[in-house]
């Protein structure tokens, strides 16, 4: 089936682009590049195909496996080159790939005046291929090179900017954020090696399939727990979540790729795919759901009060995130990976989306600075509108049908937790519609002459826009029925209609606020205006993570492991040895007195010394 | 070989020997005139193949005298090197001073 001709397409792309691109001409790079997931896409819709999977039936129920080389024999420990597919890296694949190659035609519009133009193509060409190796891989540590992969072109694209002091920072942070995750992560593979014998995903989840659900040992709670930290860092969830809304320092297209649609959801997938392990630790799974679930619910909060548009679908997406969490953790995975596809429709379209307002205000990001905007752009504001429905929950449309899935499931966990993902929905709702409301209704604010998008920037957005309003109807809850059985009950009409008047009576909200009344928002700020700095100022996170850790490092690192270590230790051991060395030589150097006579005074000398020295050892034998 | 009648023992020849080359060392360390030293050098090789001369003779073995011509051969080569050294020192510095050749001195 050549599965791995898939991640393969993009990597050659990225090695043609990187090698070759800066003496290639635009377009040459654009084929290449767009050509390249293009052919990545249409091989996993050939593959797909020849397994089956369009024709309906029980196609794909176990996995399928492609073996290629060993990659590392150590002891009992075996680790092989292997790509895998069932039905959960379909969905993955239809995503990354579809997705990616939309995006990937976008950029060709909206990079079309940037700088570095070979650079962005195969860094995103890169990242593709990671981003495939990942959902491909069929062991941890495969999954792990794509997991670090994909931080590393996250890094690279959100510093793409380089000249930016913001971006640079803001690259490292995402870096260095996910570090912590990933030392999580790495644990747990150790830990799994350890107690499996084997980090394949088949012999791992076998094994542990037949272990008594109720006798589990606690080191599963820990795996679970380890492998929870290594999603947190990656999926942008709270504590360390702070990453992901300065990413959006990088291109707008980066953002909808990376930081919306494909890669931050790899924690999903990561905890979906060991759903085997979670379904062994209640513990571990309750951590899950309410990690998810107040990262949601704060998220959404913070996303209220921002006022650049791509900062609000940043915190829109921890929010959106965090529910796919509270999917995963209510023991729902397939509602967990449903709302992950329908989002990566709608989260994508509507940074692409915001990418095109800022293109047609040549780099405006700022809401208060838009407004009016529909007559101008009326294909952004429309796909934009569609985006907005589609998130926000309103019936048919696809947020709609996978958020039902969460919150029924969230429901019959625990009502609470259904309460809240009500409220979340809820503002989510009004932060969505507060910004589109701000950025397409009422007077125009700022002093550029917007202009509508081309056609390669728009045609996307018409793509993403009917598969948000239509994407509900793939039913992937169905189809990921053979890995992830149906939850029992459901069907309590009245949490529908619940979630669905809290989305539309979001929606009222931000129209009455933002449109038929504007003074009313601003004298509600006014009213509670402790709160609204709080959450204007995003909780003082940053802030606190500054006072209490990095700048503790920072500190440290100058005080004692710079001056005190490196200064004092290092510096002195190297410097005192040369020093020595010196004295050492300023005496030597009046032997050396040039006088012939002298060296063959020497000379003699050393031999009487030697003569003398055998005399008294005995003579020569 | 025959014998050699009973009547220099071989402690004299290396007295000799030890004496020549004690003369050259001192040449060598108070002698200020290069020619007068290279001449010294020549003395203690000379010596010391005379050493190996007896040696060579009291053991039985030739191995001392073909030490005693590599010596030689060496002795030579070096006289015509040490030799053409000397003659351009002089037309160089107009001295034979050995203590005033020391610019590798500092």
């Amino acid at each position: 089936m050549q599965l791995w001709l898939i991640p393969v397409f993009p990597f050659v792309g990225f090695a043609l682009n990187g090698l070759f691109g800066r003496k290639l001409p635009k377009r040459a790079i654009d084929v290449i590049a767009v050509g390249s997931v293009l052919l990545s896409f249409l091989w996993v819709l050939k593959t797909l195909n020849a397994l089956g999977v369009f024709a309906g039936g029980n196609a794909l129920e176990t996995a399928y496996v492609e073996h290629y080389f060993t990659w590392i024999q150590s002891g009992t420990l075996n680790v092989s080159i292997d790509l895998s597919v069932d039905r959960l890296t379909a969905v993955m694949l239809m995503v990354v790939t579809g997705v990616g190659f939309l995006i990937h035609v976008y950029s060709v519009g909206y990079m079309a005046h940037e700088g570095g133009y070979y650079r962005f193509f195969s860094y995103l060409n890169l990242f593709m291929f990671f981003m495939l190796v990942l959902v491909l891989g069929a062991n941890f540590l495969l999954l792990f090179v794509g997991w670090e992969g994909v931080g590393l072109c996250s890094y690279l694209l959100i510093g793409f900017y380089f000249l930016e002091k913001f971006a640079t920072d803001a690259g490292n942070k995402a870096f260095i954020v996910n570090r912590i995750g990933d030392f999580g992560f790495s644990l747990a593979i150790f830990l799994v090696g350890i107690h499996f014998g084997s980090l394949d995903f088949g012999r791992v989840f076998g094994q542990i399939r037949d272990m008594p659900v109720e006798a589990s040992p606690g080191w599963i709670t820990a795996i679970s727990l380890l492998l929870l930290v290594g999603a947190i860092g990656k999926s942008a969830q709270i504590p360390l979540y702070v990453w992901l809304p300065d990413a959006m320092a990088g291109p707008t297209p980066v953002s909808a790729l990376i930081h919306a649609a494909t890669m931050v959801t790899a924690g999903v997938y990561m905890v979906a795919r060991s759903s085997q392990i979670y379904l062994h630790s209640t513990f571990a799974l309750d951590i899950v759901a309410i990690v998810g679930l107040t990262t949601a619910f704060f998220a959404a909060t913070i996303g209220l009060a921002q006022n650049d548009i791509k900062k609000v679908f940043a915190y829109s997406t921890v929010s959106q995130l965090g529910y796919m969490f509270v999917g995963l953790g209510t023991g729902a995975f397939s509602a967990g990976i449903f709302h992950l596809m329908t989002h990566a429709f709608f989260k994508a379209l509507l940074f692409l989306g915001a990418g095109s307002v800022i293109h047609a205000l040549s780099g405006e990001q700022d809401l208060r600075h838009m407004g009016g905007l529909r007559k101008q752009i009326p294909i952004t504001f429309w796909t934009l509108m569609c985006a907005g429905v589609a998130i926000a929950g309103v019936p048919p449309f696809s947020g709609f049908h996978s958020k039902d899935e969460i919150l029924a499931a969230a429901y019959h966990h625990a009502p609470w937790m259904y309460w809240v993902g009500v409220l979340t929905a809820f503002m989510t709702a009004f932060y969505v519609f507060r910004a589109l409301f701000l950025c397409f209704f009422g007077e125009y604010r700022g002093e550029h002459h917007p202009h509508e998008s081309p056609v390669v920037m728009w045609g996307p957005l018409a793509v993403l826009a009917a598969l948000s309003l239509a994407g509900g109807y793939i039913n992937v809850p169905r189809f990921l029925e053979p890995m992830f059985p149906l939850a029992e009950g459901g069907g309590d009409q009245w949490l529908v209609y619940v979630s669905v008047a809290a989305g539309l009576g979001g929606i009222a909200l931000a129209y009455l606020f933002y449109v038929a009344s504007p003074k009313l928002a601003d004298s509600f700020a006014n009213a509670f205006h402790a709160l609204y700095s709080l959450i204007y100022n995003k909780y003082f996170v940053d802030e606190l993570y500054d006072a209490t850790v990095v700048r503790p490092v920072v500190d440290g690192s100058r005080t004692l492991l710079w001056r005190g270590v490196d200064v004092g230790v290092i510096d002195g051991a190297v410097n005192g040895i040369g020093h020595r060395a010196r004295g050492i030589g300023g005496v030597l150097r009046l032997a050396q007195s040039g006088y012939i006579r002298n060296y063959a005074a020497w000379m003699v000398a050393g031999a009487i010394l030697v003569i003398a020295m055998i005399g008294l050892a005995g003579g020569a034998r | 070989m025959p014998p050699l009648p009973q009547s220099v023992p071989i402690s004299w020849y290396l007295t000799l020997s030890a004496i020549l080359f004690g003369l050259g060392v001192a040449g060598f360390l108070y002698r200020r005139n290069i020619i007068t030293v290279f001449m010294s050098i020549e003395l203690m090789l000379n010596a010391v193949n005379l050493s190996f001369v007896t040696f060579s003779y009291k053991l039985k073995q030739v191995d001392g005298h073909i030490f005693s011509f590599f010596v030689m051969v060496v002795a030579a080569a070096e006289a015509a090197v040490g030799l053409a050294i000397i003659l351009t020192v002089f037309k160089n510095r107009q001295t034979l001073e050995i203590d005033e050749v020391s610019s590798l001195r500092n």
